[in-house]
């Protein structure tokens, strides 16, 4: 590893090493982030939920949203794969259906930066352990 | 670059390590190799999370769940359900004490909701032995902001405008010890860390050590900047291995990054530490002991003036600050005093890192800000006590401290308030004590400690204190009298005022305290020859109820002393003289008949 020789040195590798602690600095604080949960059980992934996850984690890094994205389990809505549940600072969650990469991205745009509405809603009827 | 899109955390302090952190590290990540998620899911080893009395620790990010009492064998359901389902392992979750709630994730834990974490801001959350990982949440950077844009000057008057006072017990102000160390001229200074930790059952600084040893590494510097010492010696007691490995480890990793060494960021300053170790005797925390004990003379504490900021180690200007009052300098240079301040109250400001022990439900490390009182410390963050016992009295301080009671427990907790009731912060062990504590015997526990440290050195320490220790035994067998009490008092004052260091001079204020706010109790002892809560043997006496006792002779089959008489379905009899009080006889009746009084 090379020296640090001098304060921006080490801000520059601070930068460089920031991307891989910033996940767990935002779980010091879930509630100031926006909680993208990806339905990944079996029917999740064989529907391409995992390409939709790995898309979230970049897009809303790369767009300075702050995001926590997880995967959690069978969602119940196996005819609606991939789906994800979204929830805003201070909001209920929602959950979008039929999610692809076109369809995530909208996502981003329009519901978490603008808030508005995105075809695809999923009336949520259920309360998962973690919705405390 | 690998992107990992969660992280497991487990506990690598010396609590958990004991139980199996090392195995479960290592079945996680063979889990993880088996699926395939090896580049995916970080595995991280850090500090104490606090919870040590729930270890082994596992926590997963992002979701912040918070798992306890792991076993390495859980490791492949964590991996199967948790990580690749998304389902958490309900079985491992903690349950609220009080609620009977299931918690899933720390945030919502009453043992982390009061809590503030400064100087373990890092424990838990970082790997020590990772240089990288302290470096990406804001690592070195204050180091970096004072050779690089502070004067020394600007550095002191920054720390003395936070208002950070010592945490080794003293509370001095510690902006003013590095004024005073920077005011003397010399060819050479040394910065010194007190590790030694001597208090029986604190494990602060050793927490601090093990889960964030580089934030004591630069503020070490930021201090020898302050003064103008190049040299650091941290004295650490050898019974902390794995801190001392954790240290050796940091001190390594920082040289070859030349953030210790000579021209730290072309900043021309030269620093570097050195580790000393100590064999653990209590005395050899306080500071004058300390330093001579580096300079491999016997650990014996000398008189102030000189301090050691004019002539410490090596006859040198010393600087002695504790391990956790370092570890809160670097978050000062980066927030700021203006920020540090706001926390905790006027005198006493910022926070302070208790090890709760005793009769409490949430046995472990906590953080909190000045200020708090005892009763959130105790019931909030605590969990209320243990079996749902009376609470009676919370001993902080240490050796040196005091026992107080119910009509204390609002009090906020910092230095001066801690003083005015007869007690003291000390480093920060924190005693709950129950309905079942004889207080009396909490005041011999302690003297029998000091009588044991005591380093010799004044007749009123060394002789004092065993006289006061006998005093307390002979109250304890129920041979005591009114007139010891008045003894007591009295010989507590004289050693007070007459020993040369702080062990000598605090050494019966556990006794003077619980006089003070359990005489009832001490009465009891000398006048009834009764111990209210049952703890002195001597007073106790088993008896048999001949109303319940139905003659079935089994206690008296099982009584080690022959003792107990009586015919077979008549009732028995105990004869108190020759009774040991083993107890045998109370846990064999079937039919509750003895009892003990
Ligand atoms: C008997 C005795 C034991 C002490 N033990 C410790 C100790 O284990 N750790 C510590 O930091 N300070 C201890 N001190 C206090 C030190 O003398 C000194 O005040 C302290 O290290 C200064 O650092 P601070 O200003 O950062 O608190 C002890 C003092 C006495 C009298
Ligand atoms: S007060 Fe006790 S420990 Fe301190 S110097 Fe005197 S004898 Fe030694
Ligand atoms: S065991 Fe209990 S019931 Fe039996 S003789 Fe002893 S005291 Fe009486
Ligand atoms: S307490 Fe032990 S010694 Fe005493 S009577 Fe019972 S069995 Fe015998
Ligand atoms: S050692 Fe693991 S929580 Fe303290
Ligand atoms: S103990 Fe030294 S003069 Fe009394």
């Amino acid at each position: 590893m090379a020296k640090v020789k001098s304060l921006a040195d080490l801000k520059k590798i601070k930068e460089e090493l920031h991307a891989k602690m910033d996940l767990r600095e935002k779980s010091n604080d879930p509630d100031a982030q926006v909680q993208i949960k990806v339905g990944m059980a079996t029917c999740g992934i064989a529907s391409g939920a995992k390409e939709v996850m790995e898309f979230l984690i970049e897009a809303t890094a790369k767009r300075g949203i702050n995001s926590i994205v997880t995967q959690t389990g069978c969602m119940g809505y196996c005819y609606a794969e991939p789906t994800i549940e979204v929830t805003m600072p201070g909001k209920e969650p929602v959950v979008f259906g039929d999610v692809d990469l076109k369809k995530a991205d909208e996502v981003i745009e329009k519901y978490i930066k603008q808030g508005e509405l995105v075809d695809g809603i999923i009336p949520v009827n259920y309360k998962t352990i973690d919705n405390n | 670059m690998e992107k990992y899109k969660m992280h497991i955390l487990i506990c690598g302090g010396t609590g958990c390590r004991a139980s199996a952190s090392e195995a479960i590290q290592n079945n996680l990540q063979d889990a993880l190799k088996a699926k395939g998620l090896e580049e995916e899911v970080q595995v991280v080893m850090t500090g104490c999370f606090g919870f040590c009395e729930k270890g082994p620790i596992v926590k997963i990010l992002p979701d912040n769940t918070f798992y306890i009492e792991v076993k390495p064998e859980d490791a492949e359901e964590i991996i199967e359900e948790h990580i690749i389902k998304g389902r958490k392992v309900m079985r491992l979750l903690y349950t609220d004490p009080e609620k009977k709630e299931v918690v899933s994730d720390s945030k919502h834990m009453g043992f982390y909701k009061k809590q503030i974490r400064i100087a373990l801001r890092n424990c838990g959350f970082i790997n020590p032995e990772n240089i990288n990982e302290y470096i990406a949440t804001d690592g070195y950077a204050a180091l970096g902001k004072c050779l690089t844009e502070m004067t020394p000057q600007a550095v002191i008057d920054e720390i003395k405008e936070s208002g950070l006072r010592g945490r080794g017990g003293g509370g001095f102000p510690t902006g003013l010890k590095w004024e005073f160390a920077s005011k003397n001229e010399a060819d050479q200074k040394y910065v010194v860390c007190n590790a030694d930790e001597g208090d029986p059952g604190a494990f602060m600084d050793r927490s601090i050590l093990e889960g964030d040893p580089h934030s004591v590494l630069e503020a070490m510097a930021i201090c020898g900047y302050t003064m103008g010492a190049d040299k650091g010696l941290i004295y650490i007691r050898a019974e902390y291995p794995l801190a001392i490995e954790r240290l050796k480890v940091a001190i390594k990793q920082a040289r070859e990054y030349g953030l210790l060494g000579k021209d730290i960021m072309g900043s021309g300053f030269n620093f570097d530490v050195e580790m000393r170790y100590g064999a653990g005797a209590f005395v050899c925390g306080e500071e004058t002991a300390l330093i001579h004990s580096m300079e491999g003379l016997r650990g014996e504490p000398t008189v102030k003036p000189p301090f050691p900021a004019e002539s410490g180690y090596n006859g040198k200007p010393t600087n002695v600050n504790n391990v956790e009052t370092f570890a809160n300098v670097p978050v000062i240079i980066n927030k700021g005093a203006k920020w540090f301040k706001k926390i905790g109250t006027e005198k006493s400001t910022g926070t302070k890192v208790f090890a709760l022990a005793g009769k409490i439900n949430n046995v472990g490390l906590i953080e909190v800000p000045m200020g708090t009182t005892l009763r959130e410390v105790i019931y909030e963050i605590g969990g209320g006590i243990k079996d749902g016992k009376k609470f009676k009295a919370v001993q902080t301080g240490g050796p040196s401290g005091g026992c107080l009671t119910e009509k204390h427990l609002d009090t906020p907790i910092d230095f001066d308030n801690l003083l005015a009731v007869g007690s003291m912060m000390g480093s920060g062990g924190m005693i709950v004590m129950d309905e079942d504590d004889c207080m009396v015997s909490v005041a011999k526990f302690y003297l029998d400690f000091t009588v044991e440290e005591s380093c010799g050195k004044c007749t009123p320490c060394r002789v004092g204190n065993k006289r006061l220790y006998e005093l307390l035994d002979k109250i304890t067998e129920g041979k005591g009298t009114k007139e010891d009490l008045d003894l007591l008092r009295n010989l507590s004052t004289v050693i007070k005022d007459t020993s040369l260091c702080g062990l000598g001079q605090t050494s019966p204020n556990p006794v003077l305290s619980t006089i003070e706010n359990f005489y009832d109790e001490y009465i009891a002892h000398v006048e009834e020859h009764k111990c209210p809560s049952g703890q002195c043997k001597a007073l106790m006496q088993y008896v048999i109820d001949p109303e319940l006792c139905v003659g079935c002779t089994l206690c008296a089959r099982n009584c080690p002393v022959d003792c107990i008489a009586g015919d077979r379905k008549e009732a028995h009899i105990i004869d108190t003289a020759k009774c040991i009080k083993c107890g045998a006889c109370m846990e064999k009746c079937k039919f509750n008949a003895i009892s003990i009084q």
